[in-house]
């Protein structure tokens, strides 16, 4: 039994510091983009597209990963792609998280109109489809990165909202909360100093998740060229380009499609991770 | 709470959703900046024929007063005129609909049919690697959304190793002529099975594209439910009357372990609905979130509205019936 | 009277090693009924499990034998053996709250084992558990068959079971402390009423119990367990008048009625348990030397 459960706890270890391991990656490629790419990730070059990945004939020695169909250096647009896809997941994670908490954090607590208030709200953006929402916004707020932030709080909000609103009703039952009203304590204060930390793990697992959503909105938006301006290189613009030339150039659909395969997997498996870490009964 | 009152309390918030629906789409579609009215005019245009088209779309009245004269016709099943196509925004969502729910009830069926086998053999080998090793790929699958899925599927099925199509509803080649929009319907009642073939083999892609994550779900919650179910009374009771491990995992436990699963799986599915906007745009599929995308990049607020009323009713339908369908299968709620 | 059930030398461990019942022999002849009487822990009702063949996945029958109507249960493939259990033994559960199973019928839950074990007619099956319904004394046996467990009181349900264990007309039944989980008075209706199935089908009955007023009123025989070691195995009378082991003593001692109605519960006294478990130790290291 012993054995089996030290087991465990060494796989989740080797899948969280992988996780950690590729997002640490990522975060150095973000901050040194311009200093370790090996080309300008706009720079054009019609007599050098398509060119394929170093394993393969026919590639070139600047190009490790091959060119697109403008014949742009993919890795170097990877790389100035992570600078998009961790800014927007730390951001827009963020943002999403205090909106979304703070609301179900009151909703749960207060209940009462607040809560009735912030249900129906809740009740009526399930009844959304997410992406077209999304969409929808980004039309409204034009093109750029401010726009995008915007839209994912205003899309996601919601996910914390409901989870952290159960918790609230939990905990707002519980004898240690009741007491601290008893006693005179400030119904704020309570909420604050009792509550918010008996729910503070759950949140940090939801923002960790939130923050591959993110990523994963992003790149819906670039690919229907709704993202940012088209000289920043994306994830999700790269992708868009090549699925339109995958036929001829399948290697610019797939580098960045590992990335955010990666990059999404190793938010959850933090999560995940942090969930464990949390958990008094299963530590 | 007999059946019908419980229909009809969630009737009522229903129609408080759908009006919240109304009213959040019809102002932030206002916002809209570019006027629509200006693209669809031939450079050079008049400002007397901008005004005279606007006043057509009834642009040029208040805000609120737009959203009085929608909602009275919204309600009468007239959803306004597209702006580009100048066809009625009903009869244009109507005939991309069929195509929607065809690829949604695949992808269900898809799900329910992996989610339900993964759950059946973990629970059957509780304890082994096998059990294992569906809970890893059922953690993957359930991290990674639905649009990726389907780009890994369209490179993994469409290029390396090209089986299915990737693009489209039907083949362009296709000699056939269709009398609704239920195009898979249709193949099977009137026995065209090659339509048939040819139709799946457009749909498979996208329909396990949006199916993975649902399935993940559904293996993880069935297994766990049926798990808790096995270590039961009756379950046991069962065993010395003679039945094996199968039998017993089927008729005593799974039936117990579906209810808890279902309504879960509803909210999911409407999370499945929502994602067809991508992935139909993803495969080029010919329908209604497809539709959508070209509409919000077109600036035509008529046909928005419509289409994303329509989801919302879709989704509101959903969580009804599974609601309802809760309570008719437990006999608890049933009788008491 | 040849022994219809013969368990001998049964050794189910924990794991590798860890011993839950030690060289287990127990025998029950056609008719008798048998009190399996110890603390709980004492692997007790890990007899009747091992007997049905559902003992706790962890567990393991590491050697022994149980003969049941002159097959060694051990020996048959698993498929046969689950059909020799449905067709010759039942269990009566503890918990009637939680043995049935809450999305079916009764009805279908008294002749499942009727029609899809042992091949019934539907019809039959149908006609076969009326008629034991009504022997346990269910008023409107055919409104109860259509009815589901949620429906029906406590007391109804464990009667239901009852009926249930007594449908393929088996010759083992075990009771696996059924009245524990009932209030006073349906105790003794449900132990009148077993007792009574019993008699009239003149099956054979494996009563797992702490209680040793309830052998004395129904047992012909019974089988003091502690640790998993059969510590003594006699007639009721004999055991009453003269219980052999200090435990058995003790135990004795410890049931108020039996003693004196008002006597407040004595435990058993520590000086006796650690005499027991030294013997428990004792066998262990006598078994590893062999």
């Amino acid at each position: 039994m012993v054995d089996g459960r030290s087991l465990v706890t060494r796989k989740m270890g080797a899948r969280l510091w992988l996780s950690g391991g590729w997002l640490v990656l990522l975060a150095l490629a973000a901050l040194f983009a311009p200093w370790i790419s090996p080309q300008d990730p706009l720079a054009q070059d019609i007599f050098a597209s398509r060119l394929p990945p170093f394993w393969q004939s026919g590639a070139e020695p600047g190009f490790p990963l091959g060119t697109d169909s403008l014949g742009r250096d993919v890795l170097s647009r990877m790389i100035h792609g992570a600078r998009v896809a961790l800014g927007v997941a730390l951001i827009a994670g963020t943002l999403t998280c205090l909106v979304g908490a703070s609301l179900g954090l009151i909703a749960g607590y207060f209940r009462g109109w607040p809560d009735l208030v912030i249900s129906r709200f809740i009740d009526i953006w399930m009844a959304f489809p997410p992406v077209l929402f999304s969409i929808l916004l980004i039309a409204v707020l034009g093109t750029g990165l401010t726009s995008i932030i915007i839209a994912i709080v205003v899309i996601d909000w919601t996910r914390f909202a409901r989870v952290i609103r159960a918790e609230a009703i939990g905990q707002g039952a519980m004898d240690y909360v009741v007491s601290a009203q008893v006693a005179g304590r400030k119904r704020f204060d309570t909420m604050i100093r009792e509550v918010l930390p008996n729910v503070l793990p759950t949140i940090v697992v939801l923002l960790t998740l939130e923050m591959g959503i993110a990523v994963i909105i992003e790149a819906i938006l670039s690919f229907v060229n709704l993202s940012i301006s088209t000289d920043q290189p994306t994830w999700g613009g790269m992708i868009s380009e090549g699925r339109i030339s995958i036929h001829q150039a399948w290697w610019v659909l797939i580098f960045p499609l590992v990335s955010l395969f990666l990059t999404v997997l190793s938010f959850s498996q933090l999560g995940e991770g942090l969930k464990d870490r949390f958990d008094p009964v299963l530590r | 709470m007999t059946l019908l009152k419980r229909a009809l309390a969630q009737l009522c918030t229903t129609a408080i959703t759908l009006f919240g629906v109304a009213i959040v789409v019809f102002f932030v579609v206002r916002v809209v900046p570019g006027n629509p009215i200006a693209m669809m005019l031939p450079p050079g245009a008049s400002a007397e024929d901008i005004s005279r088209l606007e006043a057509l779309y009834g642009l040029d009245k208040s805000i609120l007063h737009q959203f009085v004269i929608w909602l009275g016709g919204a309600v009468q099943g007239d959803l306004g005129t597209s702006i580009t196509t100048r066809q009625p925004v009903l009869e244009l969502v109507l005939s991309r609909l069929p195509a929607t729910l065809e690829l949604s009830m695949m992808a269900l069926v898809i799900a329910v049919a992996i989610g339900g086998v993964l759950a059946l053999t973990g629970t059957r080998m509780r304890g082994t690697r096998v059990e294992g090793a569906i809970d890893v790929g059922n953690g993957m699958a359930l991290s990674v959304p639905d649009f990726l899925w389907g780009l890994v599927l369209i490179l993994a099925f469409g290029v390396l190793w090209p089986i299915f199509h990737i693009s489209g509803r039907a083949s362009p080649t296709l000699d056939f002529e269709f009398a609704t929009k239920f195009y898979l319907f249709e193949s099977v009642l009137r026995l065209r099975f090659d339509v048939w073939l040819d139709l799946v083999s457009h749909m498979f892609m996208p329909a396990l594209a949006l199916a993975i994550p649902l399935a993940a779900i559904i293996a993880q919650l069935l297994k766990q439910s049926l798990k808790e179910t096995m270590h039961l009374d009756y379950v046991t009771l069962a065993r010395t009357k003679g039945y094996g491990e199968n039998s017993v995992i089927l008729r005593e436990a799974l039936p117990n372990a579906i209810l808890p699963t279902l309504t879960l799986v509803g909210v999911q599915f409407t999370f499945l609905i929502g994602g067809t906007v991508i992935i139909e745009r993803l495969f080029s599929y010919e329908g209604l979130g497809n539709m959508a995308i070209d509409a919000v990049i077109n600036r035509d607020l008529p046909l928005i509205q419509g289409i994303v009323i329509l989801f919302a009713l879709i989704f509101t339908a959903v969580n009804l019936v599974v609601d309802l369908s809760y309570a008719a299968l437990n006999p608890r709620l049933r009788h008491g | 009277m040849t022994p219809f059930l013969q368990i001998s030398n049964l050794n189910v461990t924990l794991g590798q090693t860890h011993p839950i019942l030690r060289s287990v022999d127990l025998t029950l002849s056609e008719g008798e009924t048998r009190g399996l009487v110890g603390e709980s822990g004492a692997g007790k009702s890990m007899i009747g499990k091992a007997i049905l063949g559902t003992l706790p996945s962890a567990l393991r029958v590491r050697s022994g034998e149980i003969v049941l109507d002159g097959e060694d249960l051990q020996r048959l493939a698993d498929k046969d053996r689950r059909r020799v259990i449905g067709a010759k033994a039942a269990l009566i559960p503890q918990d009637p709250l939680t043995a049935l199973n809450p999305s079916k019928r009764i009805g279908v839950q008294i002749t499942n084992r009727l029609v899809d074990i042992l091949g019934w007619r539907r019809k039959a099956a149908e006609a076969r558990a009326i008629e034991l319904l009504d022997e346990v004394h269910i008023p409107n046996p055919d409104r109860v068959m259509r009815a589901y467990p949620h429906e029906l009181s406590g007391g109804m349900r464990q009667r239901i079971l009852i009926a249930a264990a007594f449908a393929a007309e088996p010759k083992l039944i075990i009771a696996d402390e059924p009245t524990t989980a009932l209030d006073v008075t349906a105790q003794k209706q449900v132990l009148k009423l077993i007792h009574e199935m019993q008699q009239r089908h003149g099956t054979s009955l494996l009563f797992v119990t702490h209680d040793l007023g309830v052998v004395s009123k129904i047992c012909q025989s019974l089988t003091v367990l502690y640790s998993g070691l059969v510590l003594e195995s006699t007639g009721v009378d004999e055991f009453f008048a003269t219980p052999r082991h200090a435990y058995s003593r003790a135990l004795l001692q410890a049931t108020p009625k039996y003693t004196d109605p008002d006597a407040s519960l004595t435990p058993v006294p520590d000086p006796v348990i650690e005499a027991t478990q030294r013997e428990v130790q004792m066998f262990d290291r006598k078994q590893a030397h062999v």
